[in-house]
């Protein structure tokens, strides 16, 4: 089990983690006809909007209620409320998410009451939803903001459940930061398979998925709806995806009575082997023959894969369920995780991660520890590039954000078939950088001590 | 922050040298120049934002930005800026304030060891430290903790005050500009300066486009000491007050700083443009008469002249066979960073047709110049609302939009081809070889067969045919 690992420095060098209200907008933009809202400064929105751009290569709404000196100084909702009409003036949201930022939360104010005030006094403010979270940049990273925002959502359009059960039987599918739209697609067809209907929250599939629309829209054009969230009290159960995602889960449970499971990530053989034997328990129906295939396939993929990971030392770097996750799977294949960079200390996964130590951290500890166990593979997201160039090392990009790469929002992760794309994805890595052997390689004089490398002959 | 801030950004607003204001009358410009953002329908980044993209590409320091991880967790390595050498500049550095720093106001301590921890660890030749909106609030004295710095580790740490929410982009740049006025530029003498010495303001060297001027500065013989700041190095700025003259490129960014240094090192300036042919010239021109009013021999007026009438030729000439694919071609042009009216004028002399051009941030006389390049106001803009633009391209009104990143989706999901030319771009457009480049780049987007293929409608809204099988 892992030791885990606070840095003491006052610098962060190369941050590895994107801001809470990044990720409390991320979720927000799960959400149909919808317009996330960050209460702080003009550049806060400016940044996180620049990095969400880059990453989906999508148009992405994304407002702020535009705290200049003196609105911050003098304190009060004027900007909050002049935001909310302004926007739903001009961009006529059917949901607008809320998420404060650290300026607002420094200043501290009552925001939740003057919310309320606002939109009791407000006719025009009535045909939106309005849905507040708290999550100031100091404290957690994306998967906090997420969360904080789908918990945020659950309990304020959640409606109890009245009369009789719902018409066709249905799950609730929180997903995680970490899943990307294709992940969703990918859970949604499985769960469908077995004849039962799904609510996805937050939905970023039918949102962020790169589609080209026949008309503009101001607002996300898919997502999921507020009667959708409104029903969820009527599921079968709940599927969460990420430690990250209890909370919301567990609102479902304790307040609408919806029971649930927490799955800590769906990549690799046996969670996913977990979640068919749930969905044959729910829907009380056998899996179809084409995931029978599939698992097949799966196993296959780590017949052939194993080799390449096995003995292979990697460095991972990511937001804490992401790190665990991954490390799994690397660590379930016979890879050595040499290098675990968490960018917070707040997941109880943590101490779960296959490794000696997980150091809570950037990715200038993540470079320099790296380069001390000689990694052979760095596993982070894109603002790793310059660490790889400087080690000289192959570059897996996950998690958030990936701006030099096309098709993150296509690629899967989860599922047999996410597990086993990615199997290959990593063993052509691997293929791909085999070094070529030369004599010196095996150069021992026998009968002295061996020289202590790194070197680990591949297996062709 | 305090008072010193605010008088600074007063000065700002009162800056002589920046043609908006002086048309102003002097209760308006007391006001200042920057408009009160609308809550909810505001776009565009803060003074940090501004203050960091002026600074950022003086690649040998350490940029420590002071606050809580926003500011620069999601904002770094987003631009670029090329460096010839050196690649700290790259690397992001913040203090990342916790909810402790905060509550304990231990703020001040945090940057002072994080200051420490950078010099140890990189040995720059400076620390530029940027403040934020967050340890603004709070009242953290970035400008103290700098000044105890650089006497306790004996490394210049040069304080940036431009909290974010004191303003827009363009007042950053302006406050950056003030920084190196009050604490780099004149620190450092020089040994013997090169001859024929002169800085480039306002020149970020985006994807390398100082390197497609460097070429033709040094045929004349010309040096370029610093530019502030693209590719630029340290001590190069703070010895850029031994420069003969000054140009600026952008507009008003950093007007300020050309003033100031004429004010104070008699080094004259004035504004100039590498987009386009015949901007080009002009400003080569420009740079070779203040030379020789500052000393250098008239000679090089000649052989100026020599350069520009070969260059342009031999631009013409490239240009030449995409002309008449260009010709009539309708453009949307929609900018903030480069000056719209340069960019005009170098489409019209392709011959290519503007449908419109914003002019959000554009000066008066910037707008001048554009209603002469194009005969009236009647094209220009202030701003398109996003559904609006969607629905002219949509419509085919234009064959490809010119914008930044912000709008390139919506020309993307109307089907219609986008050219980045804005600071985010990949793509190097300065000096005659630029010009040609954006020409190659226009005809590629344009005539990328791609478009029709895209065009084409849906299976299921043709109607249906059984005639396939006859392929
Ligand atoms: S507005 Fe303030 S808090 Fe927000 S990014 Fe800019 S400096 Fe940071």
């Amino acid at each position: 089990m892992a030791e885990i690992m606070h840095g003491r420095k006052a610098l962060s060098s190369n941050p590895l983690k994107s801001s809470a209200p990044l990720g409390a907008s991320l979720a927000y933009l799960g959400m149909a006809g919808s317009v996330p809202l960050l209460h702080g400064s003009q550049g806060c929105t400016s940044f996180a909007l620049t990095l969400a751009v880059r990453h989906f290569k999508e148009a992405i709404p994304m407002q702020t209620t535009a705290m200049d000196e003196i609105a911050t100084i003098l304190g009060g909702p004027s900007n909050l409320e002049e935001a909310l009409l302004n926007l739903t003036k001009r961009m006529k949201p059917s949901f607008i998410g809320i998420a404060s930022t650290a300026l607002v939360e420094t200043r501290g104010e009552d925001i939740v009451g003057a919310l309320k005030l606002i939109v009791a006094a407000r006719p025009e403010l009535q045909g939106v939803k309005i849905v507040y979270a708290s999550a100031p940049d100091y404290d957690g990273a994306m998967e906090d903001g997420w969360s904080k925002a789908t918990a945020a959502i659950v309990e304020a359009l959640v409606e109890p459940a009245e009369g009789a059960a719902a018409a066709s039987p249905f799950v609730n599918l929180l997903p995680g930061v970490n899943q990307t739209p294709a992940d969703i697609e990918e859970l949604v067809e499985l769960i469908e398979s077995f004849g039962l209907g799904v609510v996805v929250l937050p939905d970023i599939s039918g949102s962020l998925d790169g589609v080209v629309p026949d008309a503009y829209t101001a607002t996300t054009f898919g997502g999921t709806t507020v009667q959708q969230v409104a029903g969820m009290s009527r599921a079968l159960h709940t599927i969460a995806i990420g430690e990250h995602m209890r909370r919301p889960a567990e609102i479902l449970r304790d307040r609408f009575g919806v029971a649930g499971t927490l799955f800590p990530t769906l990549t690799g053989l046996e969670p996913n082997d977990r979640l068919i034997s749930l969905l044959i328990a729910l829907s009380g129906r056998p899996a179809p023959a084409r995931l029978r295939r599939q698992r097949s396939q799966l196993v296959d993929a780590m017949l052939d894969g194993h080799f390449h990971f096995g003995g292979r030392r990697v460095a991972i770097a990511a937001d804490p369920d992401q790190l665990y996750g991954l490390s799994m799977v690397f660590g379930g294949m016979g890879a050595e995780i040499v290098t675990a960079v968490s960018s917070t200390s707040q997941s109880p996964l943590l101490a779960r991660v296959p490794a000696a130590q997980v150091v809570v951290g950037d990715l200038s500890d993540f470079e320099d520890l790296a380069a001390a166990a000689g990694a052979e593979l760095l596993v982070t997201n894109s603002h790793g590039r310059q660490a790889a160039e400087r080690l000289g090392l192959p570059h897996l990009r996950v998690g958030f954000p990936i701006f030099d790469r096309l098709g993150t929002a296509h690629r899967r992760l989860v599922g047999y078939r996410g597990t086993r794309d990615f199997i290959f994805d990593v063993a052509n890595i691997v293929l791909a950088n085999l070094p070529h052997h030369h004599p010196e390689d095996f150069a021992r004089i026998p009968g002295e001590e061996a020289h202590d490398g790194h070197a680990v002959a591949a297996t062709h | 922050m305090g008072q010193n801030l605010h008088t600074r950004i007063a000065d700002i607003f009162n800056e002589p040298g920046c043609d908006k204001n002086v048309a102003k009358e002097e209760k308006a410009r007391k006001k200042g120049c920057s408009k009160p953002l609308t809550p909810g329908a505001a776009a565009g980044g803060c003074a940090f934002d501004g203050a960091k993209i002026a600074l950022q590409p003086i690649t040998d320091v350490v940029h420590l930005v002071h606050g809580p991880l926003a500011c620069e967790g999601n904002g770094w390595d987003n631009r670029h800026a090329s460096s010839s050498g050196p690649m700290l500049y790259r690397s992001g550095f913040t203090t990342d304030m916790t909810e402790m720093d905060i509550v304990m106001g231990s703020g001040e301590k945090r940057l002072y060891r994080a200051i420490k921890e950078a010099i140890s660890k990189h040995n720059p030749p400076a620390v530029f430290v940027y403040a934020t909106c967050v340890p603004a609030l709070i009242g953290d004295d970035i400008d103290a903790v700098c000044r105890h710095a650089s006497e306790k580790l004996g490394t210049p740490c040069i304080p940036v005050n431009a909290p974010g929410f004191v303003g827009s982009k363009n007042l950053g740049n302006k406050l950056a500009g003030e920084a190196l006025l009050d604490h780099v530029i004149g620190t450092h003498e020089p040994g013997a300066m090169a001859p024929n010495s002169v800085n480039i303001l306002g020149e970020y060297n985006l994807s390398g486009e100082l390197w497609q001027i460097k070429p033709l500065l040094d045929a004349l013989g010309i040096n370029l000491h610093a530019s502030i700041t693209g590719d630029a190095r340290y001590h190069l700025v703070a010895s850029s007050h031994r420069a003969q003259v000054n140009m600026m490129v952008c507009s008003t960014a950093l007007i300020n700083v050309a003033r100031k240094m004429q004010e104070r090192y008699g080094i004259p300036y004035f504004e100039g443009s590498f987009y386009g042919i015949s901007d080009t010239s002009e400003a080569l021109r420009q740079l070779a008469t203040l030379l020789v009013g500052t000393g250098t021999d008239a000679g090089l007026i000649a052989r100026t002249e020599a350069l520009i009438a070969a260059e342009e030729a031999r631009a013409w000439a490239r240009i030449a066979p995409y002309r008449a694919r260009l010709r009539g071609k309708r453009v949307l042009l929609y900018t903030g960073g480069v000056k719209s009216w340069s960019v005009v004028s170098a489409l019209q002399e392709i011959g290519m047709e503007i449908v419109s051009t914003s002019v959000r941030k554009s000066t008066d006389n910037d707008k001048l110049k554009i209603k002469e390049l194009m005969g009236g106001d009647a094209h220009m803009v202030d701003s398109i609302p996003p559904r609006e633009m969607y629905a002219t391209l949509k419509r085919g009104d234009a064959d490809i939009m010119l914008s930044g990143g912000r709008t390139q989706f919506v020309a993307l999901k109307a089907r219609t081809p986008w050219l980045d030319i804005n600071q985010e771009r990949h793509n190097a457009y300065a000096g005659y070889d630029g010009m040609v480049d954006l020409v190659h780049a226009l005809d590629r987007a344009i005539s990328n067969p791609v478009w029709s293929d895209l065009r084409r409608p849906a299976p299921w809204d043709d109607a249906p045919s059984l005639s396939l099988a006859a392929e």
